[in-house]
C-alpha cells in the first residue's frame, strides 16, 4: 500500500511545516495547521513531546515544555488530528521519539494512525538497524517511516534509501534541530548519492528560516523541511500565531514556486 | 536458546539493548565498535591497557577482609573489593582508561563526558590531561550543587565543566546534553559514556573494562580462601561497578549476583531511583532497557540522596539479567545508606561514597541471616570523602566551609 507522500512531490517543491502539537493549547494548534495547510504547506508535521528530545535545540525543548503545560498526551494529540481532519485533507505526519510509539505499542499506534489519515513517522531514535520492530505493524496500516539521512551517513545511505518509502528526510547539518545560517557543503552529494539508490523523494530540515533558504535547498532537494522558525513563531504569538504562520507559509510557498519554475 | 532473530542484531541482552539513536551518530558507532573489536583481541592494546591500570591506575585493588564488619554482624565473612583505593577514587578509571586509549587510535583529540556524582567526570579529566586531549564534561546543575568540589577537581586537571540546566538538571540530563554535544561534533571528539548503558557497543565496553573488578576479586579470594564467593553485591545506578562485580561470575550459577538500587524515600514513594523494581520495559538513551516513565512513555525524574545513582534507566545488561533471574536488585533508601555511611566509617574506618554506602546497607541486612561458612564480596565503588559536607547537611550538622 503507497500511502498519499510520495505524490505530493509531484511537479512541485514540497513544503513541509513543523509545529509541536498542543503548543501553546488544542485549539491554537489545530488552527496552525489549518493555517499552514491553507497557505501552501504540502505535509504537516506535528511533534508528539518527548521528555528527553536529545536530537532537538532549545526552540523545540521549549515547546515541548509548553505543550506538557497544557496536559498533552497522545491521545489528546489524536483528538487535535481528529479535529483537523474535520476541516483539512492535508496529509499529516508525526514526529516523536521511540518511547512514545513503544509505550502506545506499534499496533494501536500505527492503527490509530491510519485511522486519522496520518501518513507517516519520522523517529529520530529509530535507526535503519532498529526499523524492523515498528516495519511490519507500519507496513500493516499504510504507514510510511520517513528515515533520515545525515551528512555522516556515508556507506549507509544505500540500505537507508533502498527501504525508504514516503520521503527520505536529509538533515542539512550535524547537531540539533534550530535555525542556522549555513548548511553542511555536501548536500548535493549527499541527495545524489540518495538518488542512486531510490526515486523516493527527498526534503531538507534542519536549519531552514528564511524563504531565501528554502529556496536554496529545493534547488537541490524535492522540498524544504522547516521547524523551529515556526515553532519560534508559536512562542512568540501563542494563541495569535495561526495568521503569522499563514502568512510565513505563503513567503515559503512563494520561494518554493519560484524554484520550481527556475527548474522548468 | 537465544532467539535467532534478536541473536543477530548488534548488541543484544535478550530483548534488551540495540542502537536506539539519532543517524548523525551511527556510522560513528559503527567506526568504534569495529575498532574496539580489533584492539580487544589486539595483545599491543591489552598490553598498553594493563600497564595504565597497574602504574597509573593502582591496580590490582585490594580485596579486604572486613573482620570488624563479619563479627559485628555475626553471619557472613565479608569481603570489600576497593575501588575507592583506585587513583582517582573510585572505579570509574578502569573504563575511562579503556575507552580513551581507544579513542587515541581512532586518532581523536577531544574526550567529552557526562557525569553525575562527578567520578566520572573527573577520571575523564584525569585521563584527558595525562594524554594531553581536550576534555569538556557535562554535569546536571543541580549536581554541580552537590558535587562542588568535584566541579573545581575537574577544572584542577584543566577540563571545561558544564552545567546543564535542561530538564531535571542531573545525571540523565547530562547525558543528554553529550549525546547533543557529540552529535554536532563528533568528527574530532570521543563520547566517554560512564556507565554500563548507551548504545551497542558502549555496554559491551562498559562491562569489558569494568570486568577487572570481578576478574581480580576471582583470584584474589582463591588465593585467600581458595573457593567463590555465595554472594557478590554492588550498587547500581547505570550499572558499572556492578556489571564489573558481577562479570567474572555471571557463569558461575552457585554465586548470587546482588545489584542495589537507590531507592531514595522508598520503593513505593515517588521519589525514588529502583528503576529494576518499579520501571518498565522502553526505549531511551540508545538502548531499550528498564525506566522509570509514566503511562505515556515520558521519563520521569527520579531522586536519591546519591547522585552517582539518581538515573531513570539501568543497563541493558542489567535488565536481561533480572528478566532471566540471573541477578536480584533490591532497593535501599537514603536513610539506609546514610547510616550505613556512619556504619562502614566507625566499625572499619572506610569513608565509602554514598552511592557504595547502598550496598553496604545490604550487606549489614543480608550478612546476618547467612552462615559464618559464606562469603559475600562487596565492591566498594568509590570513596566517600565527596560526600561528607553533604551527609554532614543530611544530618543537620553545619561545616563551616559550607
Amino acid at each position: 500500500m503507497m500511502s498519499n507522500l510520495k505524490p505530493v512531490f509531484n511537479n512541485h517543491k514540497a513544503f513541509i511545516p513543523f509545529v509541536v502539537a498542543n503548543d501553546p493549547d488544542f485549539d491554537t494548534t489545530v488552527q496552525n495547521v489549518l493555517a499552514l495547510a491553507n497557505n501552501g504547506a504540502d505535509i504537516v508535521e506535528l511533534g508528539i513531546p518527548f521528555s528527553d528530545p536529545v536530537a532537538d535545540g532549545p526552540v523545540i525543548q521549549d515547546a515541548d515544555l509548553r505543550a506538557f503545560a497544557a496536559g498533552v498526551t497522545p491521545d489528546k494529540i489524536f483528538d487535535i488530528v481528529a479535529e483537523i481532519r474535520k476541516q483539512s485533507d492535508v496529509p499529516l505526519i508525526f514526529l516523536t521519539y521511540l518511547n512514545i510509539v513503544f509505550k502506545y505499542g506499534y499496533d494501536a499506534f500505527c492503527k490509530k494512525c491510519q485511522a486519522l489519515g496520518v501518513s507517516g513517522l519520522v523517529i529520530p531514535d529509530m535507526p535503519y538497524e532498529e526499523r524492523d520492530e515498528l516495519a511490519p505493524f507500519a507496513d500493516k496500516y499504510g504507514i510510511d517511516l520517513v528515515p533520515l539521512v545525515t551528512p555522516t551517513s556515508g556507506h549507509r545511505i544505500e540500505k537507508i534509501a533502498k527501504a525508504a518509502t514516503g520521503f527520505i528526510y536529509v538533515v542539512s547539518s550535524l547537531g540539533i534541530t534550530g535555525t542556522r545560517d549555513s548548511f553542511s557543503q555536501n548536500l548535493n552529494e549527499l541527495i545524489a548519492d540518495i538518488r542512486k539508490y531510490t526515486d523516493v523523494p527527498t526534503a531538507i530540515g534542519f536549519g531552514i528560516h528564511t524563504p531565501e533558504q528554502a529556496y536554496e535547498m529545493a534547488e537541490i532537494a524535492d522540498g524544504a523541511i522547516i521547524g523551529s522558525a515556526i515553532v519560534d513563531l508559536v512562542a512568540k504569538h501563542g494563541q495569535d500565531a495561526p495568521k503569522y504562520l499563514g502568512q510565513y507559509a505563503k513567503e515559503i510557498r512563494t520561494a518554493l514556486d519560484n524554484q520550481a519554475q527556475q527548474a522548468v | 536458546m537465544k532467539n535467532m532473530v534478536e541473536k543477530e542484531k548488534l548488541g543484544r541482552y535478550g530483548k534488551f539493548g540495540g542502537q536506539y539513536i539519532p543517524e548523525t551518530l551511527m556510522n560513528e558507532l559503527e567506526i568504534i565498535a569495529a575498532e574496539y573489536h580489533k584492539l580487544k583481541d589486539d595483545p599491543a592494546f591489552q598490553k598498553e591497557l594493563k600497564d595504565l591500570l597497574v602504574n597509573y591506575a593502582n591496580r590490582p585493588s585490594l580485596l579486604y577482609y572486613a573482620e570488624n564488619m563479619t563479627k559485628d554482624l555475626g553471619g557472613a565473612k565479608i569481603y570489600l573489593k576497593r575501588e575507592d583505593l583506585n587513583h582517582t577514587g573510585a572505579h570509574k578509571i578502569n573504563n575511562v582508561i579503556g575507552q580513551a586509549l581507544v579513542a587515541k587510535h581512532l586518532g581523536k583529540k577531544r574526550l567529552i563526558a557526562e557525569t553525575g556524582a562527578g567520578q566520572h567526570g573527573v577520571a575523564t579529566a584525569t585521563i584527558a590531561a595525562l594524554m594531553g586531549l581536550e576534555c569538556e564534561v557535562f554535569m546536571g546543575k543541580e549536581d554541580t550543587e552537590r558535587q562542588k568540589l568535584n566541579v573545581y577537581r575537574m577544572e584542577l586537571l584543566g577540563a571545561k565543566v558544564h552545567a546543564v540546566t535542561s530538564g531535571s538538571m542531573v545525571l540523565k540530563d547530562a547525558v543528554n546534553a553529550t549525546m547533543q554535544e557529540w552529535a554536532s561534533r563528533v568528527d574530532d571528539t570521543f563520547y566517554i559514556l560512564g556507565s554500563a548503558v548507551g548504545p551497542y557497543p558502549f555496554p559491551e565496553m562498559v562491562h569489558d573494562f569494568q570486568s577487572v573488578i570481578s576478574k581480580e576479586a576471582k583470584v584474589q579470594l582463591q588465593a585467600q580462601e581458595h573457593t567463590l564467593p555465595d554472594m557478590v553485591v554492588a550498587c547500581v545506578g547505570g550499572g558499572s561497578n556492578a556489571i564489573g562485580t558481577f562479570a567474572d561470575f555471571i557463569d558461575d550459577p552457585s554465586v548470587q549476583l546482588v545489584g542495589v538500587e537507590a531507592a531514595g524515600k522508598g520503593v513505593d514513594t515517588d521519589e525514588t531511583a529502583a528503576t529494576i523494581e518499579r520501571g518498565s520495559i522502553g526505549v531511551f538513551h540508545g538502548m531499550k532497557s528498564m525506566f522509570l516513565q509514566d503511562k505515556n512513555g515520558q521519563i520521569d525524574k527520579v531522586y536519591s540522596i546519591s547522585a552517582g545513582l539518581d538515573y531513570p534507566g539501568v543497563g541493558p545488561e542489567h535488565a536481561a539479567l533480572a528478566d532471566a533471574g540471573r541477578a536480584q536488585y533490591v532497593g535501599i533508601t537514603d536513610d539506609e545508606s546514610v547510616q550505613a555511611f556512619e556504619y562502614i566509617a566507625k566499625t572499619e574506618g572506610i569513608i565509602a561514597a554514598v552511592e557504595s554506602c547502598h550496598a553496604i546497607a545490604y550487606v549489614e541486612k543480608i550478612a546476618p541471616t547467612m552462615s559464618k561458612d559464606q562469603i559475600i564480596i562487596c565492591t566498594l565503588s568509590g570513596r566517600g570523602d565527596k560526600d561528607v559536607a553533604s551527609i554532614a547537611k543530611y544530618k543537620g550538622v553545619s561545616i563551616d566551609d559550607e
